[in-house]
């Protein structure tokens, strides 16, 4: 029973992480049927400024609280750089967004080698953050705490972007109807770079929690991406609500398997799950109907 | 230049068939085919350089050379299948790093066993013996026998292609759904291996062949003989891909990619088509895996993840999807500027590869290929004036077909 629970409570703290990775992608993937496959080198951006932060205020607690906006905002600016270069060529070849922004993801991974090293550079991790909490004989690091408050906090804050602000509905609106939301004054291209900005901003918010959890190199991107696609996948394009869901619900079952087999059979077992799962829902947890993207 | 005139029988390959079986069935004269004498010289071009590269690298370069070029080969093998299933069928298919390493899995585990078979009936893969691995693993046990590695080779990834696609496909999971699954397959492939210390090497890999079906590896003269094989599977792989874009089949899955609903409703079943295409595309890149261990000497799990999968789309993107032998020359090329430009500027290269990948994707997504077409219909355009020219227009009703294609 012991077990159980704390392979649960190690399923939520992946689940956290996965969410946090996914809401970005969930955003362009899901909204604007982009499928940005830099989305991890974005996350990578955020771990690294970090690091950078971090090298410039040395006091780890103080960094890391400055470290949230400012990796929001450079990983934000680099997905609009990209947005306005490539991505808007490509909006109508979802697939070639895909190995375009691929490219895009090699060099990005370049850039970090030539720039901070090929070896992987490690982030303080706060003394408030430090230690660990007993929950019904599990242990939980704080820092996994903190990533799930983080992940919690950051889906609030989408969730109500999207349905009280002002541009969270145009974006909507530019989502289901593009033509009838141009005709109301919206500027949709502007609601694409808007959207753009806000997924690549959460990329570098994740790349922020990921340093927490292990050292940051040029490849960090890599190791998250294919999961969080697939959390996009089950829980169905363009909801939040299905990215929450299928997070949590994939992190658990990735523990629980990784407890009765192997960690490596575990992400084999996720996958034919998710292909199980779309047997049953080919269209994920909750389909909004959008732009057609297949 | 004899490239250019191939993708006259390309992206829209059932183009002039269809032309030409309808005029027919309108009693007209076989409509205007005039790529026919110009597709002969390019295939009697592509000939001479499918046979100067079999015959003449061996007699010219040393046994480092046949080996890199053997290389090249397999992964050619490999973009033959992406072209098909992607470039004919629409499926963008990242996930043949998973084809390609049970092809080279399944290899290399018979050379292994057969190369230990030498030192006493008993006698285990020296890496098991190093990893303290006291037994033979129950799924090496059938690659003792060459016949069944052989079918292994063709089967497993049929087997594994044909379930996943088809339950894919018969659910309409497509697009991007489709190729994020890939994605996901490869990358558990991957991550599978790498687990598999004592048992698959782990991220070592396997490696130390000494002999591939009773020839010594060491021998310079065997090296040739398994480059010639390469380069015959490679060759073979391409008459089938022409087959089949001539083949009913071939219009089939090309009405597919295009209008997938339509095809439906006339009566066909789009998921066994598409089913087809991709496992057709994973049997090659399994054979290109197969013929890559004994060229190569050792396979791990660096050569299959999902950058190596990425890596296969690209040459096939470069060289033009849609075409006979854009995939196959594109592989050629990519592979071969990345092992002399990766020499040279070891950083260089990942800059290259990503702009490379960037500006084929926006600029050019008909790939090198399709350089041909459009350079012709600029011609025509500007020095015909009003005429049309009747040579191309019937028979090339969809322009840059592709990128379109890859919408569904």
């Amino acid at each position: 029973m012991d077990i159980l629970i704390s392979q649960l409570v190690a399923g939520v703290s992946i689940g956290s992480v996965l969410l946090l990775v996914a809401v970005g992608l969930s955003l362009t993937f899901g909204q604007m049927g982009v499928i940005n496959m830099a989305h991890g080198e974005f996350i990578m951006v955020g771990a690294y400024t970090t690091y950078v932060v971090q090298r410039i205020l040395v006091d780890a607690g103080l960094s890391l609280l400055f470290a949230i906006p400012a990796a929001f905002v450079v990983a934000g600016a680099l997905g609009l750089i990209i947005e306005q270069f490539l991505i808007r060529h490509l909006y109508r070849r979802p697939l070639d967004t895909l190995l375009a922004t691929f490219g895009v993801g090699l060099v990005l991974q370049q850039v970090a080698r030539d720039v901070f090293g090929a070896q992987a550079v490690d982030v303080a991790v706060p003394g408030w953050l430090q230690g660990n909490l007993q929950v019904f004989g599990a242990v939980v690091p704080y820092s996994r705490l903190f990533i799930l408050v983080l992940s919690i906090a950051v889906v609030g804050a989408v969730v109500l972007f999207m349905a009280k602000s002002p541009a969270g509905r145009q974006i909507r609106a530019t989502v289901l109807n593009r033509d009838l939301a141009e005709t109301s004054g919206i500027s949709s291209r502007r609601m694409d770079r808007m959207t753009f900005f806000l997924g690549s901003g959460l990329a570098g918010v994740a790349g922020v929690a990921v340093t927490l959890i292990g050292s940051t190199g040029p490849t960090i991107g890599t190791s998250y991406i294919v999961d969080a696609f697939l959390v996009v996948v089950a829980g169905g394009i363009g909801k939040i609500k299905g990215a929450v869901i299928a997070a949590f619900t994939l992190g658990v079952l990735q523990a629980l398997i990784e407890y009765s087999t192997s960690a490596s059979l575990a992400k084999f077992f996720v996958l034919v799950i998710v292909v199980a799962f779309l047997q049953l829902r080919p269209q994920g947890l909750f389909a909004v109907k959008t732009r057609s993207l297949a | 230049m004899s490239l250019t005139s191939t993708e006259r029988g390309d992206p829209s390959a059932a183009g002039p068939d269809e032309a030409r079986v309808g005029d027919a069935g309108r009693g007209r004269p076989a409509g205007p085919v005039a790529g026919v004498p110009r597709r002969g010289l390019a295939y009697g071009g592509m000939a001479v350089l499918a046979i100067a590269l079999m015959v003449l690298v061996p007699m010219f370069f040393g046994t480092f050379q046949v080996n890199q070029i053997g290389r090249f080969v397999c992964l050619a093998i490999v973009a033959v299948g992406i072209g098909l299933a992607w470039g004919r069928g629409g499926m963008l298919t990242m996930g043949q790093g998973a084809f390609f390493g049970i092809g080279a899995y399944v290899m290399a585990m018979h050379m292994l066993l057969s190369d230990a078979a030498l030192r006493g009936p008993d006698a285990l893969p020296s890496f098991m013996v190093l990893s303290g691995n006291g037994e033979l693993p129950w799924f090496w046990e059938p690659f003792r026998s060459g016949t069944v590695t052989v079918l292994a080779i063709v089967l497993l990834p049929a087997l594994v292609a044909g379930l996943l696609g088809f339950s894919l496909f018969k659910r309409k999971v497509k697009g991007a759904y489709f190729a994020i699954l890939n994605q996901a397959l490869v990358a558990a492939v991957a991550v599978l291996l790498i687990g598999q210390q004592d048992t698959l090497g782990g991220s070592n890999g396997l490696s130390g062949f000494q002999s591939f079906f009773g020839l010594s590896l060491a021998d310079p003269l065997n090296q040739q003989f398994i480059y010639l094989l390469a380069c015959g599977v490679l060759v073979a792989m391409v008459a089938l891909a022409y087959w089949t874009m001539r083949s009913r089949f071939g219009e089939l899955l090309v009405a597919t990619r295009d209008g997938e609903e339509r095809v439906r409703f006339l009566g066909y079943d789009p998921a066994g088509v598409k089913t087809i295409a991709y496992v057709a595309a994973a049997m090659m890149a399994s054979v290109g895996g197969a013929l890559f261990v004994p060229i190569v000497g050792i396979i791990s799990p660096t050569s299959i993840g999902v950058a190596p999968s990425i890596a296969f789309v690209i040459g096939v993107a470069v060289g033009g999807r849609g075409s006979l032998f854009g995939p196959v020359l594109g592989a050629l090329a990519v592979a071969w500027a990345e092992s002399s430009l990766a020499q040279a500027f070891p950083s260089g290269w990942s800059y290259f590869q990503g702009l490379l990948l960037i500006l084929v994707i926006v600029l050019l997504p008909g790939g090198v290929a399709s350089l041909g077409q459009r350079f012709r219909r600029h011609r025509a355009d500007s020095g015909k004036g009003s005429t049309p020219d009747p040579g191309t227009d019937p028979a090339e009703p969809a322009h840059v077909p592709a990128p379109k294609g890859t919408l569904t």
